[in-house]
């Protein structure tokens, strides 16, 4: 083996077998994709649930294929006794309650909830004149088609994907490199290489290679969960552009990281300073929620975060469909980020403890 | 037979601390060489100077003839560095840590995994370097320091914090590694260790060389007492004075110890009347080196 695959082999041991850092890097991360994705999952489908009293007409002798329709946003629940329905109804277990009597169609409601049996009274007024229209034999004369204002606007899931993705990169770049450089001169690594022939900058190449690997890691797994039906992250065409995105990403956490590390005496003043950037970076470089709605000048303000370019860039290449060329801008900024921290760490750079 | 190592009034302060105040000493090819010293004596850093982690600031030192600052790439895999801390990489068996350090130089895996079986650490293979005991990690130390068979080896205290047992043993090591040929320079605070394994020592003390040269002739310059000691109430003090030869007599209630120059009719006068119960006869040794070049107690 190369002494460079070697010493990325070492690295990587000692990652896959430090839980903190399993933890941290995998498993938090998961863990808030889970809890966040997944009430976001459950808002998304909001049925009205209607009892329907005995027999209703209008429901019943339905065509299949438009009773499929109406279920996509009604919940139809069957049920023989009258007065135990209202008294659901009046509970607020459910929205509405319907009857026939002939012709009539009398729908019950608590006045307790009045936007849930609003939307129960629009959802059953709708099927009552599909039923009429449906009776009278003739072709409609005008359709609704209905088309949301705000097309652009994105599902939960597909900005919380790429922004927790984000932040758990920031975290284990960041965290990894500085906190690994501090243990390596404390420990004695680095004094110990430098008696080795190998130059150093293999070391510090095999840091890196094992970084960008358990990056393209934790990206798979988080794509793999969010494209679970479950949470219905749906890929855009160009979403495999997310690689080079992540990478350059990473690069620039990681030359962060190692400038702290550079500088930081101890394990805990590198944790410390760590946490100091990695937090209000999350918050307000937009991973935890979007960042344009927020005022203009805070938006020009975090663009001091590398974290806001990935984020922004991994949002269009993910959920918004843009084409590959249209993150260049985001990826160019990025490895400018890694350059410039990477110079300043050089110079900050220190052989030994004291 | 041609010098290992050269180095001429070295030099090297921190702040006011003058860590090596002026260490001159030459290292002889296959030599067994110790630098003993208290604590905060300079050993360490002299060893970094002459290994070229520190740059001194006045003196010159050569290795091979070449000199070790700035880094040397070309000297590197000639020599063995054992540091006095332990620097492994974190959470790798013992197996795994020493074949990454060989293969730093080259080294395959199946010649590094001899090394274990050279330290007596075969057994202990597959365990994590975090959970070895202070003395096999100190050897497991010295076998990332031996992996790829340096022509010199520095080991800066190797037996600190170990057990006599684990000292003894890694005694052994070391002696055959210097039998194989290898140049071994050694720091201790152990005066017993340095007289029994080095060929030769410096003394050192506040980041000067006291003395240097074969353990048994700064001994034996010394021209110190010679203790023999026998079990107390065999003889009294008064008659212990009057033997031939005897100096000095203390008795303290256990032993009765007389001081000489001159062993052989002390000893001889003690046989004749029958009291050699539990005898001890004690030269001087290196700690009584320390005690008169530098006027204190030898403490570490
Ligand atoms: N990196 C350092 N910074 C400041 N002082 C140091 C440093 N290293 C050693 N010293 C001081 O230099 C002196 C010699 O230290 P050292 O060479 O480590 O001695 P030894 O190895 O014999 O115990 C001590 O007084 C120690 O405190
Ligand atoms: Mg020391």
């Amino acid at each position: 083996m190369s002494s460079f695959q070697s010493l990325a082999r070492a690295m990587f041991l000692g990652f896959r077998r430090d839980r903190g850092a399993l933890f941290f890097t995998i498993a938090l991360p998961l863990f808030f994709l889970l809890i966040i994705g997944g009430l976001f999952a459950k808002q998304s489908t909001p049925k009205s649930k209607v009892l329907e009293i005995g027999s209703v007409g209008v429901l019943d002798q339905m065509p299949a294929d438009m009773r499929a329709g109406f279920e996509k946003s009604l919940k139809i629940t069957r049920i023989a006794d009258r007065d135990a329905a209202l008294s659901k109804v009046k509970k607020g277990d459910y929205d509405a309650a319907l009857e026939q009597n002939g012709d009539q169609v009398l729908i019950h409601f608590s006045a307790a909830d009045q936007v849930k049996s609003g939307t129960a009274q629009g959802q059953v007024d709708g099927l009552v004149q599909a039923a009429n229209q449906a009776a009278s034999g003739r072709a409609p004369k005008y359709t609704l088609q209905a088309q949301q204002v705000e097309d652009k606007s994105l599902k939960p899931i597909q900005y919380i994907t790429p922004g927790i993705l984000g932040w758990a990169l920031a975290s284990a770049g960041m965290f990894g490199a500085s906190t690994t450089l501090v243990t390596w001169r404390t420990k004695g690594i680095l004094r110990r290489l430098r008696l080795s022939p190998v130059p150093i900058r293999t070391l510090f190449t095999a840091r890196v290679a094992v970084s960008l690997g358990i990056a393209l890691v934790q990206t798979a797994l988080f794509i793999g969960v969010a494209t679970l039906p479950f949470f219905g992250l749906e890929l855009a065409h160009y979403w495999w552009m997310a690689i080079p995105m992540v990478l350059a990403g990473v690069l620039a956490f990681l030359a962060i990281g190692m400038l702290i590390g550079a500088w930081a005496k101890s394990q805990e003043a590198a944790q410390g300073v760590t946490q100091m950037v990695v937090l209000p970076m999350a918050f307000l470089g937009g991973s935890f929620f979007p960042i344009d709605q927020a005022p203009r000048w805070l938006r020009v303000v975090t663009e001091i975060f590398p974290l806001r370019h990935l984020n922004d860039g991994m949002v269009k290449v993910i959920a918004r469909g843009a084409g590959p060329a249209s993150v260049l801008p985001e990826i160019g900024v990025l490895l400018a980020f890694a350059l410039v921290a990477t110079i300043i760490a050089v110079r900050v750079f220190r052989w030994e403890q004291i | 037979m041609s010098n290992t190592i050269v180095a001429s009034h070295l030099r090297k302060r921190y702040g006011d601390v003058r860590a090596v105040d002026g260490v001159s000493l030459t290292v002889e090819d296959g030599e067994f060489f110790g630098i003993l010293g208290p604590n905060g004596a300079g050993k360490t850093t002299t060893l970094e100077i002459i290994e070229g982690l520190r740059q001194a600031d006045g003196g010159e030192i050569s290795v091979f003839g070449r000199s070790p600052w700035p880094r040397n790439p070309a000297l590197l895999p000639r020599i063995g560095v054992q540091l006095q801390a332990s620097s492994f990489f974190e959470r790798l068996t013992a197996r795994e840590q020493l074949r990454t350090f060989g293969s730093l130089y080259g080294v395959p895996g199946h010649k590094a995994d001899r090394m274990l079986e050279t330290v007596g650490l075969t057994d202990k293979a597959d365990t994590r370097v975090e959970k070895l005991s202070g003395g096999q990690a100190q050897r497991l130390s010295i076998a990332c320091a031996l992996v790829h068979e340096p022509e010199l080896v520095f080991l800066d205290e190797p037996t600190a914090a170990l057990d006599p047992q684990a000292r003894r043993n890694l005694w052994d090591v070391l002696r055959a590694i210097n039998t194989e040929g290898r140049t071994i320079v050694l720091t201790t605070h152990y005066m017993d260790e340095a007289e029994t394994l080095c060929d030769r020592v410096a003394v050192i003390d506040q980041g000067r060389i006291l003395r240097s040269g074969p353990p048994a002739a700064l001994v034996r310059d010394l021209g110190a007492a010679t203790r023999v000691s026998v079990a107390s109430g065999l003889l009294s003090v008064e008659d212990a004075r009057a033997l031939p030869g005897a100096e000095e007599v203390t008795d303290d209630q256990v032993s009765l110890t007389i001081s000489t120059h001159d062993a052989s009719p002390v000893v001889r006068a003690l046989a004749e009347r029958g009291a050699l119960d539990g005898v001890q006869i004690k030269g001087a040794t290196l700690e009584d080196v320390f005690l008169d070049l530098t006027g204190r107690e030898y403490r570490v």
